[in-house]
């Protein structure tokens, strides 16, 4: 296993994607965050305190669960749901972003910007992931990416955060390991 | 996103298939998916391409619509077999019907059927999921699933969790009154609320009760007035009046004067208890006609509720593979 | 009663009732010779065929006196030839055919015709049982004495697959038949608390939510039915007892004085109303399986004598008659071939009885019971050869063993059973050989 970003890193590019965010928005007016769970669910509520503490206010924040618009549902026994949390001004007309920890084949944004459909017609919608590792097999990008990472198909890359895993870390592993 | 895989069994038949936390998961799930009825479109993609055959013995068409919406709000195809009219009631044995609807590609099977037992049989004949929608007097667990909905809903709501998500049912007092010899509702509310912890009385004449009910984990009371004293929800269940001829019970009257619920039985109740009814109701023989008004919209309720929590059977037994 | 009783045969070293080594020679239809084991060894007999039996244990051939071989009117489940071939593979000479056929038992010509069938076939001596009432109605007598007197010599009568309710009825029946020296077989089952009645009734029952058939319903029948014996003089036998209740009653009937013999069947010595949970009919059956209390009871009470005999019940259905729902499906379990093995499995290998109560209970008892004089000897020379020769070390999987009957309700498929009828003797014929039928269906 091969550590690829520390704690430190992950603050700074968290910060970073922040400050990108407010930038390509120009201001916070309208900005929604919504993270993919379970761990984009706790970045997202990271960046919007950041952007909070850059800009002085709330950032409204929420997650999506995506469960139920997978492509690959009959691959795997079937799965618990997550909750999806839409901040009280919902979403349509606003300026959606998207948090996730690492952006792979895209089928999970697919499934994502499916399950956003249902739920309203935001103005426009952005992705932030935390690492992208490229091997994408839709025609999606990310708008902010905290560090890209080529990969091969075979590895493994894994995100911990403090919230969840106890630290902050990302590392790259074969898959055997 | 999570990646626990859940373990439940293949098919639904009993709500002894269940487990404390398959039975919380289906309620937190159905939970999940009530929000998505809520939504102004109620499609999900979840089982496109796959099929689901409502395989119907006996006219419920309250039961068939529910999981038909359930599973059409899901995108799975619906096929509705209705025994009356069909081959089926043209002596076509239960057995080659199954082999008819699997070789048709059908996913899962939900069946209605008037022979306890009717589920397990089909299971062991066919490879799809088997859903029981009620066999016999035997069991209906997706009617006990969503009178638990319901119960949890009211019952373990509190400021922070408006639904009582991820509750259990412990430290509740529920009361099921009625025929619970003949009734499939009662024996899958009977396993069920007590996995969930419920305490759980049975007040009926000792005539419909079954022989082997000491053996369940209820208490039994003949006075609906001592149970109802300190009850949280009670669960009235449909009579049928035939059964008066078996001589179960010597008369109507007698039978709602002592097992009824009305007006005046309510004030034995020391907190106001949520009252539910399969439906439809015998206004003025298991409930007063005054009493039932009260209780219809909690009926109504249990339509929506109905609805979510057979979705979410139907996306936890079909949304994934099973080994 | 067999074709030619020509065989001549010597077994060797086989073990009689008492344990012993034995000799034994068969010719013209009788034993002609018993002697030590080994000492007739070597002296064979000119065209004796010598059977080497060494280990094999020896018993007088079985006797059902409870058999439903559905031959006339549902030749679809079981004919007399399979019926009573099923009976010879099982270890059994004599069987007594069930009158619930369609047309019903009820005349000299269809019993006469039943025998006849038997004795066509060869497999084994087909007794028929007349119905007690016209039809199985339960209110008229059917012709019980021209039945007795016709040339298949009917002593047993029942209406089985229904009670004789009305209690005049069956009081004239008990005392009718005693002109003859007949008995009446009682089915006993309240009619009323068996309404619908799909498995035994208690706790499995209330959880299966299946009609229950009480206990009850078959004590009442019974503590009436020996009070009538009593009261008439007559001799009664008690069909498949199923619960601890009438067992009871039985014993204390019996105490009394009274002469009533009782039968259980393999299937409620060993099997329990927990198998229902499946819902398949392959256990559903009249009266149905009890729970392990009636077992235990069942158990003691034929080894104590209480309980005379063991009667199949063999009740062949077609596949589509189980293949459905429990509610829709008929009543009954095959037991012909797997009798023995199921006693031995219940009351043999656990030392509550030995092979000589076996052969009481089987075939001694039986044969008294309904008044066949071939049948159910005590060993010795020129008595007619009636044998059955059992090797009770082998132990099989039900599932693979190959059924002559026409029907496959085996309730003990998933079982491993102990015992195989390696060779049967009817009148002094070889008709089952190494466990195979010598002349195949
Ligand atoms: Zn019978």
């Amino acid at each position: 296993m091969k550590a690829v970003l520390s704690s430190a890193d992950i603050t700074r590019a968290l910060t970073r994607i922040s400050h990108e965010i407010i930038e390509k928005n120009r201001g916070t007016a309208e900005l929604v965050l919504l993270g993919i769970p379970t761990r984009g669910t706790h970045l997202a509520e990271r960046i919007a305190s950041e952007i909070g503490r850059i800009d002085a206010g709330e950032i409204p924040v929420g997650t999506l669960d995506i469960t139920l618009h997978r492509d690959d549902l009959r691959s795997r026994p079937p799965r618990p749901l997550t909750p999806t949390r839409i901040p009280a001004g919902g979403i349509d007309g606003k300026r959606v972003v998207l948090v996730d920890d690492v952006l792979y084949s895209g089928r999970t944004i697919r499934a994502a910007l499916d399950a956003l459909g249902e739920l309203g017609r935001p103005a426009l919608v952005q992705l932030a992931v935390l690492i992208d590792r490229g091997h994408r097999e839709l025609p999606i990008r990310a708008d902010y990416v905290g560090k890209n990472l080529p990969t091969a198909h075979e590895e493994v890359v894994r995100v911990a955060i403090k919230e969840i895993d106890g630290e902050d870390s990302v590392s790259i592993a074969n898959a055997h390991e | 996103m999570s990646d626990n895989a859940t373990a439940m069994k293949k098919h639904l038949l009993s709500i002894n298939d269940l487990t404390r936390e398959d039975a919380l998961l289906i309620l937190d799930t159905a939970d999940e998916l009530a929000r998505v009825s809520d939504a102004p479109i109620k499609k999900l993609p979840t089982l496109r391409g796959r099929t689901v055959v409502n395989l119907f013995y006996e006219d419920s068409t309250r039961t068939r619509i529910s999981f038909e919406a359930a599973a059409k709000r899901l995108s799975a195809d619906v096929i509705n077999f209705s025994a009356k009219g069909s081959s089926v009631s043209k002596g076509e044995s239960l057995k080659d019907t199954a082999l008819t609807l699997q070789s048709m590609g059908a996913d899962a099977v939900i069946l209605r059927h008037g022979a306890s037992g009717a589920a397990h049989r089909l299971a062991q004949w066919t490879n799809g999921v088997v859903i029981n929608a009620g066999d016999g007097t035997h069991e209906h667990p997706t009617q006990a699933l969503l009178d638990a909905f319901t119960i949890r809903k009211h019952l373990k709501r509190s400021s922070g969790n408006a639904t009582g998500v991820g509750e259990d049912l412990s430290g509740l007092r529920i009361s099921i009154v009625g025929d619970i010899l003949h009734s499939r509702v009662a024996r899958s509310n009977v396993l069920l609320l007590h996995l969930l912890g419920a305490k759980i009385t049975l007040v009926a004449p000792p005539t419909l009760l079954p022989v082997g009910v000491e053996e369940w984990p209820v208490e039994i009371c003949y006075d609906f007035n001592e149970a109802i004293e300190d009850c949280d929800a009670v669960m009235m269940l449909r009579l049928q009046l035939e059964r008066m001829k078996s001589a179960f019970f010597p008369s109507a009257r007698e039978y709602s004067r002592l097992f009824g619920l009305d007006r005046e039985r309510l004030l034995h109740a020391r907190k106001k208890p949520l009252i539910l009814h399969p439906g439809p109701i015998n206004r003025g023989l298991e409930i007063s006609a005054e009493s039932a008004d009260a209780v219809e919209s909690v009926i109504l309720e249990q339509v929506a509720n109905g609805v979510s929590v057979r979705m979410a059977v139907l996306y936890l037994l079909l949304g994934g593979a099973h080994e | 009663m067999s074709e030619q009783n020509s065989g001549k045969f010597l077994l060797t070293s086989i073990r009689d009732l008492d344990g012993r080594e034995r000799d034994i020679r068969i010719a013209g239809g009788v034993i002609t010779e018993i002697s030590s084991g080994g000492e007739l060894d070597g002296i064979q007999h000119e065209d004796e065929k010598v059977i080497e039996c060494r280990g094999l244990q020896l018993l007088p051939g079985l006797v059902d006196l409870h058999t439903h071989l559905r031959e006339p009117g549902r030749e679809d489940a079981e004919t007399i030839r399979s019926g009573s071939a099923a009976a010879a593979m099982g270890g059994f000479t004599a069987v007594h055919a069930m009158a619930n056929t369609d047309p019903v038992a009820d005349t000299a010509g269809v019993v006469e015709q039943v025998v006849r069938l038997g004795r066509d076939a060869g497999y084994c001596d087909v007794f028929a049982v007349g119905a007690v009432t016209q039809g199985l109605n339960g209110r008229e007598l059917a012709e019980l004495g021209a039945m007795a007197h016709s040339m298949a010599n009917v002593r047993v009568f029942s209406d089985d697959g229904h009670c004789v309710f009305d209690s005049l009825v069956m009081r004239r029946a008990l005392e009718y038949v005693k002109q003859f020296d007949g008995v009446i077989a009682q089915h006993a089952q309240d009619p009323r608390l068996t309404e619908n009645a799909q498995m035994n009734e208690g706790k499995v029952s209330a959880k299966l939510g299946l009609a229950g058939w009480p206990a009850v319903a078959e004590e009442a029948i019974i503590a009436r039915d020996v009070l009538l014996a009593e009261h008439v003089g007559a001799r009664l036998h008690i069909c498949h007892v199923s619960t601890a209740g009438s067992v009871e009653i039985i014993r204390w009937a019996k105490a009394r004085g009274i002469n009533v013999t009782a039968e259980v069947t393999p299937h409620h010595l060993l099997l329990t109303d927990d198998l229902v949970a499946s819902y398949d009919p392959v256990f559903k059956v009249n009266p149905p399986l009890r729970t392990d209390v009636d077992v235990r009871a069942l158990r003691e009470a034929l080894v104590d004598g209480t309980i005379d005999i063991v009667a199949t019940d063999h009740a062949p259905h077609p596949k589509e008659s189980k293949e459905c729902e429990w509610s829709e499906a008929a009543n009954g379990m095959i037991g012909l071939e797997l009798a023995l093995a199921v006693v031995q499995e219940s009351i043999v290998k656990n030392k509550m009885a030995s092979w000589r109560l076996v052969a009481q209970r089987m075939s001694i008892s039986p044969a008294r019971i309904g008044r066949i004089d071939d049948h159910g000897l005590e060993l010795g020379v020129g008595i007619i050869a009636n044998l059955t020769v059992v090797d009770e070390r082998i132990e099989r999987k039900v599932s693979e063993i190959k059924s002559v009957s026409k029907s496959s309700n085996n309730p003990y498929r998933d079982l491993i059973l102990p015992g195989k009828v390696m060779h049967t003797f009817l009148h002094g014929n070889l008709v089952v050989h190494q466990g195979e039928l010598v002349r195949p269906l």
